[in-house]
């Protein structure tokens, strides 16, 4: 019996004195925290951002992103232009899918001048904002790979954008910056020939998703890096305002080119709104790759009935804009892209409230980066995608 | 409300039924109001009710928080910087002219909030005095208005009591004045003409052309 007991005490003793020499490790392992700087200039970033992260071992205590590397003051810029001069700008904004930019603002102007667009002109604003669409997202699969250590998809994703970027570049003249959009319609018709090969794109494209989906979704180490990864509950991406893939990611099923009536040809075709509930980098990934899916499909059905008649309403050649105020969004690429047009019956707007997706979504960052680890930060930058232009303006 | 019952609604008795909602809970706070038939609604709020103005249109539904910022109503006294620096200056009518749902003041600021399931906005604007320009941070109720009102606050030089940390987002934290106001001169311009004041060209064989003359 006694040596049992002591047997007994001594593996207590030498439990406490295991759990004792833990503490002791962990008392010493103790940091003191850093301070990682990520930017201005990484790979991670399109273009440059800061990010400032304060770390206890691996994990994140806090985060801040560092924005005003790239601020060009297009606010203050559109007060000193006229209508037509503006389109140029807003260009510059999500770089990556220039036209959908213009968009917006020319329906806000067209709203307040109580215009519209002929139909073929709808049409074909429709086909470009999705093939830029198309070009941007499709970049992005790409990219998530080079985040992860994957160098394979950024060079498919940069062959199959390109021929993109050649239909976008046949039909407006500019590869990156179209400028094509006008008030009232467009500035010129499609060339000969746009349609045919712009189905032949968008098969190479559909092959493309496929392609990215056996290469990156099911692979074993993009899920575990993704998976369960900053997750986005649905109440704290509504209020921050987080749009586009983000928001559908966390389950929110909203769609502004189903949700609202446009001039434009969106509800005119039959398509599909994906939403993932798991709100993690994956979903938010993984929605984005059905995007490009459901905008291949959107180009080929629109293609089919093109109307015919004229690209161009009837507008006066000096655009004075009515007195009005007019909020016009859209779903862009990398989420919703909005302008608050304030007219005073000039030439140019009186005000431009230039509402962007990038800027609430990034707003986030500091929220979700709490307590993951240094690795993650990377891939959960990357899947909640921003482009530099579309943060600063 | 259910969704069949509100696709029954034409567009602009549901979006009076939105004031007329905000009415019901915040009182007289709401000064004024604006519907453009099924497109938008404007509502103007008092200045100590913008906070609460906020929180019972959360609680009305409109939970998605899409932006916040302001307006200047003072016209430029620089105009679009075209002007010739030889020249004596031009007289420019000064007088501050508020948009829809009127205003007293010259800064507004203005945000905006969406009903996910009606799919309606509403356009929030409050005067912001010019002695004490300050108004409630909106951080309590949308988290995402903490990145907007430092970019307000730091543009207009808008105050918003409550917000944690209204440092500069884009300029050096020794900026002087505040951009996007009006009276704060685009110094592009004035250093140098602006090379696009031709705006529209003469066509070649055309006769000139009369201002609003359709094409």
């Amino acid at each position: 019996m006694t040596s049992t007991e002591s047997l007994i005490d001594r593996r207590q003793l030498s439990y406490i004195a295991a759990q004792a020499a833990d503490a002791r490790l962990n008392v010493e392992l103790e940091t003191e925290g850093m301070t990682l700087n990520i930017g201005p200039q990484h790979p991670a970033t399109h273009g440059t951002l800061r990010i400032i992260a304060r770390l206890d071992g691996e994990q994140v205590v806090w985060a801040e992103p560092s924005c005003g590397y790239m601020h060009r003051g297009y606010e203050k810029l559109t007060e000193v232009r006229t209508y037509p001069q503006v389109t140029a700008l807003v260009n510059r904004i999500d770089w990556l899918g220039s036209f959908a930019n213009e968009v917006p603002f020319i329906l806000a102007a067209e709203k307040l001048m109580e215009i519209e667009a002929p139909p073929r002109a709808q049409w074909i604003r429709t086909i470009l904002f999705e093939l830029s669409r198309i070009a941007n997202v499709s970049l992005f699969l790409g990219d998530l790979g080079v985040q992860l250590g994957a160098i394979t998809p950024v060079f498919m994703a940069f062959r199959d954008r390109e021929y993109v970027l050649n239909l976008i570049e046949g039909a407006t003249g500019g590869r990156f910056h179209p400028n094509f959009d006008r008030i009232g319609g467009l500035k010129d018709d499609l060339p000969a020939g746009f349609v045919d090969e712009t189905r032949v794109v968008m098969k190479k494209l559909r092959n493309f998703c496929d392609e990215m989906e056996r290469l990156l979704f099911g692979n074993e180490i993009f899920q575990s890096r993704t998976r369960g990864i900053g997750v986005i509950p649905k109440d704290v991406a509504m209020q921050y305002g987080l749009s586009g893939a983000n928001l559908r990611a966390s389950g929110v099923d909203w769609d502004l080119r189903r949700d609202q009536t446009l001039p434009m040809a969106w509800n005119k075709v039959d398509w599909k709104v994906w939403t993932h509930p798991d709100g993690d980098s994956f979903a938010r990934c993984w929605v984005r790759l059905q995007e490009v899916r459901e905008s291949t499909r959107i180009v080929d059905q629109l293609l089919d009935a093109i109307p015919t008649g004229p690209v161009m309403a009837k507008v006066p050649r000096i655009i004075k804009v009515p007195e009005g105020e007019a909020w016009v969004s859209t779903e862009n690429p990398l989420g919703e892209m909005g302008y608050y047009l304030v007219s005073k019956g000039d030439l140019g707007p009186f005000r431009t409230k230039i509402r962007s997706a990038s800027f609430n979504n990034i707003s986030i960052v500091p929220w979700v980066l709490k307590g993951v680890y240094v690795p993650d930060i990377i891939t959960i930058l990357a899947s909640l995608y921003f482009i530099l232009g579309d943060i600063d303006r | 409300m259910s969704t069949d019952a509100v696709a029954a609604i034409p567009g602009d008795t549901l979006r009076e039924r939105v004031v007329d909602d905000l009415r019901a809970a915040i009182g007289d706070a709401l000064l004024d109001s604006f519907v453009r038939p099924g497109d938008d609604v404007w509502v103007r709020v008092r200045t100590d009710a913008w906070r609460s103005a906020g929180l019972a249109l959360r609680t009305l539904g409109f939970d998605y928080f899409c932006f916040l910022s302001a307006i200047d109503w003072m016209p430029s006294p620089f105009g679009k910087g075209e002007d010739d620096p030889t020249a004596p200056a031009p007289e420019r009518d000064d007088t501050i002219a508020q948009g829809y749902a009127g205003g007293d003041t010259r800064l507004q600021v203005l945000a905006r909030l969406v009903h996910p399931a009606l799919h309606v906005g509403v356009n929030v604007k409050c005067d912001v005095p010019d002695t004490d320009p300050v108004v409630e941070s909106w951080i309590s109720v949308f988290a995402g208005a903490n990145w907007h009102e430092r970019e307000t606050h730091e543009m207009f030089g808008i105050g918003f009591a409550g917000h944690p940390d209204l440092r500069n987002m884009y300029l050096p934290s020794d900026f002087e004045g505040h951009p996007l106001r009006k009276d704060f001169p685009l110094l592009a311009r004035i250093v140098k003409p602006w090379p696009g004041i031709v705006d529209v060209e003469p066509l070649p064989g055309g006769s000139d052309d009369e201002e609003g003359d359709a094409e």
